[in-house]
C-alpha cells in the first residue's frame, strides 16, 4: 500500500474565525512539506493560500509557518507518513490561509503609500 | 470596486533582483525618486539569490586578463547571434561593478589579499569571482538590499503583481499592480520604467530559479508594443540535481563542485560519454551548457541513462579531505540528505535555467518604447544563443546600472510625472472582475503548460513536437480565457494564477514559434529535424504583438555576420 501524509491545515483570512481541513497526501521519501502543499493546489484545491519562491533552495526564506507548533520553513521540513498540522505564524499579522505578514513594515505597501 | 492607490515617482522599478536593486541605486545616486517593487519579497527572490557560484569578469587583478578577451568568449559561445553593443558593455562595464561590489562588502573570495577567480567552461582562462561556500547569489542580493535600505529616495514595496504597464500616446507612463496581500488595485505613475522581472524559466517543469520567473516582463513589454529578441534560446543547465531527492539545496548546486574538482559524467555503464559528443572531460569541467545538455540527453535516449532519466555525477574518486576543503559545511547539508560522496554518485539531468532571448533593447537599456527600459536577463542579446557561465550576474549588475543611468538622464528632461488615469482604466476593469463560478484548477493548468514546454519545447525539439506544443498552449489559453479567476481578495492564489497563465503561455507562444520557424540548430536551439547550424540562419528573431494577439515574427541579421565558432 502507498503510504500518505495527513496534512491538517489551517484555512481562514481572520484568526478568529477560521477552520482546519484534512488533505491525504501521498508520500515519498525524500519529499518536503511544501512538495506535499504544492500537490494539495494541483490536485486538490488551489485556493489554498501559500507563499514560497524558490521552492527547494532555501534562499527565500518566504515559506516560514508553524508545523506542530514550531516554526519551520516548508521547503526544509520533511514530509512525514503521520498527521502533521500546519498553521500560519502565531506571531505575525495573517493574510490567509498559511500566509502571514513577514516582510519588514517599511516594505509593506499600505494606503498610506499613496 | 474600490479606488486604485495611487503611487507618482521618477523611476518605477518592476523586479526587485540584482538587475533591479542596482537600476534602483544608480537612479537614485542621480538624484531621482525611485519605487522599486516585487511581487514577492524585496530581494529573496528571482534568480540573483540561487546563484550558486561564478560570476565573469575580466578583473586583470589576480592574473592578466583584458576584457576584450572575455568579450571575444562570450561571442563565441553565442554561436554568432550575439548584440556587440550589449556584449561588450557586459564585459567592459563588468570590472567596474564588481569592484564597486566589493567596496560594497559583498566578500569575493580572496587570494594572498586578491580576489581570486575559478575556471569555467567557455572561457579562455580563470574569470569567474564568486562567494564561498554557494553563496555567491544570496551574498550579492543581501549587499545590495544593504544599499538599497540606505538610500533614502528609494521605497521599496513587496506583494505587487504588476498586471499591465500604462501606456499614453505612445508612451509608457508607470504600470498597474495588483497588491497581492490586500487584494487592493495599485496605479503607479512614473517618468521612467525599468522592467528587471527576469527570465522565463518557470515555463518549464524542471527549472533551477524561482517561482516568480514566468516572464512577466517579456509579456508586459510585448502588449505595451516593445520588441522581444532570440525567445527560442532558453538555457537548460546540462547537471541540475534529479536524484535522490535533496531538499534545501538548489538544483544547480554541483556546478561549484565541478568548477572545484573537476567530477565525472557516467552513463549507467559507469563510462564517461562526453568525448562521444566532441568534448573529452579528462578530469576537468569544460564542456559548455549547450553540448553538456545535448549529450546527456541523447545518452538517455540511447537507453544509456540513469534511472530517473539522467546520467551520473561522481565525485568517488576524489578523497574526502579534498572534498572538505572545497565545499567545508555543504558535505555536513549533504549528509543530512543521507548522501556521501565518497561512496556513491547522484543523478543529474538538464533543468531549464536562464534564457538569452528577451525584450530588445540598445546599449542605454532603452525599448523603442519611451519611457520603458529593461534590465538584466529580461534583455535579451548579450549572449546570443548560449551563454557563457557567469555572464549572468555581471550581465544583472552592468545592465541594472545602466538602466537607473539612462532613466536617470530621462528624468532630468520630464518636468512632472505623467498621470495617466484614463490610460490605466482598461486593465482596473480586468481587475474589478468577478471570475466564473467554477473555474478550472489553475494551479493544474500551470503544471500541464511546464510539462508540455518540458516535452515538447525542451532543448532538443522538432517541427512536430513544436505543433503539438502550440494545440496544447492554445487550449490552454481557451480555458484561460478572458475574465479573471477567483474575486481578487487578499491573496487569492487562483486569481494570481490567473495572471500568471495569461503572460505565461503568451510568452511560451513566443519560444514556441520563433523555436519552429527557425529551421536549424544552434546553441541552444536543437532541431532534431534540423541538426546543423545554417548561415543563412545568422539572424535573430524579433517578435512584435499585432491587433494585441497575433505574434509577427521578423528576422533581423545578427549584428555580427562573422560565422559561429562551432
Amino acid at each position: 500500500m502507498t503510504e500518505t501524509a495527513t496534512l491538517s491545515i489551517w484555512r481562514g483570512a481572520d484568526k478568529a474565525a477560521g477552520h482546519w481541513e484534512t488533505h491525504q497526501v501521498p508520500f515519498e521519501r525524500g519529499q518536503s512539506v511544501l512538495d506535499g502543499l504544492r500537490w494539495i493546489r494541483m490536485h486538490k484545491d488551489p485556493t489554498l493560500a501559500i507563499r514560497f519562491s524558490c521552492i527547494n533552495a532555501n534562499a527565500c526564506k518566504e515559506c516560514m509557518m508553524e508545523l506542530d507548533g514550531e516554526t519551520v520553513y516548508a521547503c526544509t521540513a520533511r514530509l512525514e507518513p503521520r498527521e502533521m498540522r500546519l498553521e500560519p505564524l502565531s506571531n505575525k499579522k495573517l493574510v490567509r490561509d498559511l500566509v502571514t505578514e513577514i516582510a519588514p513594515p517599511v516594505e509593506r505597501f499600505a494606503a498610506k503609500d499613496k | 470596486m474600490t479606488e486604485p492607490m495611487r503611487v507618482e515617482t521618477d523611476v518605477l522599478v518592476i523586479g526587485s533582483g540584482a538587475a533591479g536593486m542596482y537600476a534602483a541605486i544608480e537612479a537614485a545616486r542621480a538624484g531621482c525618486n525611485v519605487f522599486l517593487l516585487d511581487r514577492s519579497l524585496i530581494g529573496r527572490g528571482g534568480a540573483t539569490v540561487m546563484a550558486q557560484m561564478t560570476v565573469a569578469v575580466a578583473l586583470d587583478d589576480e592574473a592578466p586578463d583584458h576584457w576584450s578577451l572575455h568579450y571575444q568568449d562570450t561571442l563565441t559561445a553565442g554561436r554568432g547571434l550575439c548584440n556587440e553593443a550589449l556584449a561588450r558593455l557586459l564585459t567592459e562595464e563588468g570590472p567596474a561593478c564588481i569592484r564597486e561590489m566589493d567596496a560594497w562588502g559583498v566578500g569575493w573570495a580572496r587570494k594572498d589579499g586578491k580576489i581570486t577567480s575559478a575556471f569555467a567552461p567557455g572561457h579562455d582562462r580563470p574569470r569567474c569571482v564568486y562567494v564561498d561556500f554557494l553563496r555567491t547569489g544570496p551574498a550579492v542580493s543581501s549587499t545590495l538590499r544593504g544599499v538599497v535600505n540606505k538610500a533614502k529616495s528609494i521605497t521599496r514595496k513587496g506583494d505587487l503583481y504588476v498586471v499591465d504597464l500604462i501606456k499614453a500616446e505612445g508612451e509608457v507612463a508607470g504600470a498597474v499592480a495588483w497588491h497581492i496581500a490586500s487584494g487592493a488595485p495599485v496605479t503607479i505613475f512614473a517618468k521612467a520604467t525599468i522592467v528587471a522581472t527576469g527570465g522565463l524559466t518557470r515555463l518549464y517543469r524542471r527549472n533551477s530559479a524561482s517561482l516568480n520567473m514566468g516572464g512577466d516582463g517579456y509579456a508586459l513589454c510585448l502588449r505595451a508594443g516593445a520588441r522581444l529578441i532570440d525567445m527560442e534560446f532558453v538555457q537548460f543547465f546540462p547537471i541540475g540535481h534529479l536524484a535522490p531527492r535533496l531538499i534545501g539545496m538548489d538544483p544547480i548546486m554541483w556546478d561549484p563542485f565541478r568548477y572545484k574538482l573537476g567530477g565525472k559524467l557516467l552513463n549507467n555503464r559507469g563510462e564517461e560519454f562526453t568525448q562521444d559528443y566532441g568534448v573529452a572531460e579528462d578530469g576537468k569541467y569544460i564542456i559548455t551548457r549547450d553540448v553538456g545538455t545535448y549529450a546527456i540527453l541523447k545518452e538517455v535516449e540511447a537507453g544509456r541513462g540513469s534511472p530517473h532519466g539522467g546520467v551520473f555525477l561522481s565525485f568517488q574518486h576524489v578523497p574526502e579531505p579534498k572534498l572538505r576543503e572545497a565545499f567545508g559545511p555543504v558535505i555536513d547539508r549533504l549528509a543530512a540528505n543521507g548522501i556521501d560522496l565518497t561512496k556513491q554518485s547522484v543523478e543529474v539531468a538538464p533543468i531549464a535555467h536562464y534564457h538569452m532571448g528577451g525584450v530588445q533593447t540598445d546599449a542605454r537599456m532603452t525599448t523603442e518604447i519611451p519611457g520603458l527600459l529593461a534590465a538584466g536577463e529580461a534583455v535579451g542579446g548579450a549572449n546570443g544563443a548560449n551563454r557563457l557561465s557567469g555572464n549572468a550576474i555581471t550581465e544583472a549588475l552592468v545592465f541594472g546600472r545602466q538602466a537607473g543611468r539612462t532613466a536617470a538622464g530621462w528624468v532630468k528632461a520630464i518636468g512632472k510625472v505623467p498621470t495617466r488615469p484614463e490610460a490605466a482604466q482598461e486593465t482596473l476593469d480586468l481587475l474589478a472582475m468577478d471570475g466564473p463560478g467554477h473555474p478550472p484548477n489553475t494551479a493544474e493548468m500551470l503544471q500541464s503548460l511546464q510539462q508540455t514546454m518540458a516535452e515538447d519545447v525542451g532543448p532538443l525539439r522538432s517541427q512536430s513536437s513544436l505543433k503539438r506544443a502550440l494545440v496544447r498552449i492554445d487550449e490552454l489559453s481557451h480555458a484561460t480565457g478572458e475574465r479573471p479567476f477567483g474575486n481578487g481578495q487578499a491573496f487569492d492564489m487562483v486569481r494570481l494564477d490567473w495572471l500568471d497563465l495569461r503572460n505565461m503561455l503568451t510568452v511560451a507562444r513566443c519560444v514556441a514559434q520563433a523555436a519552429l520557424a527557425r529551421t536549424e540548430s544552434r546553441g541552444a536551439h536543437q532541431r532534431e529535424d534540423f541538426p546543423g547550424m545554417l548561415p543563412e540562419w545568422n539572424v535573430n528573431q524579433v517578435i512584435r504583438l499585432e491587433d494585441r494577439r497575433r505574434l509577427d515574427i521578423e528576422r533581423a541579421p545578427a549584428s555580427i555576420a562573422k560565422a559561429a565558432a562551432q
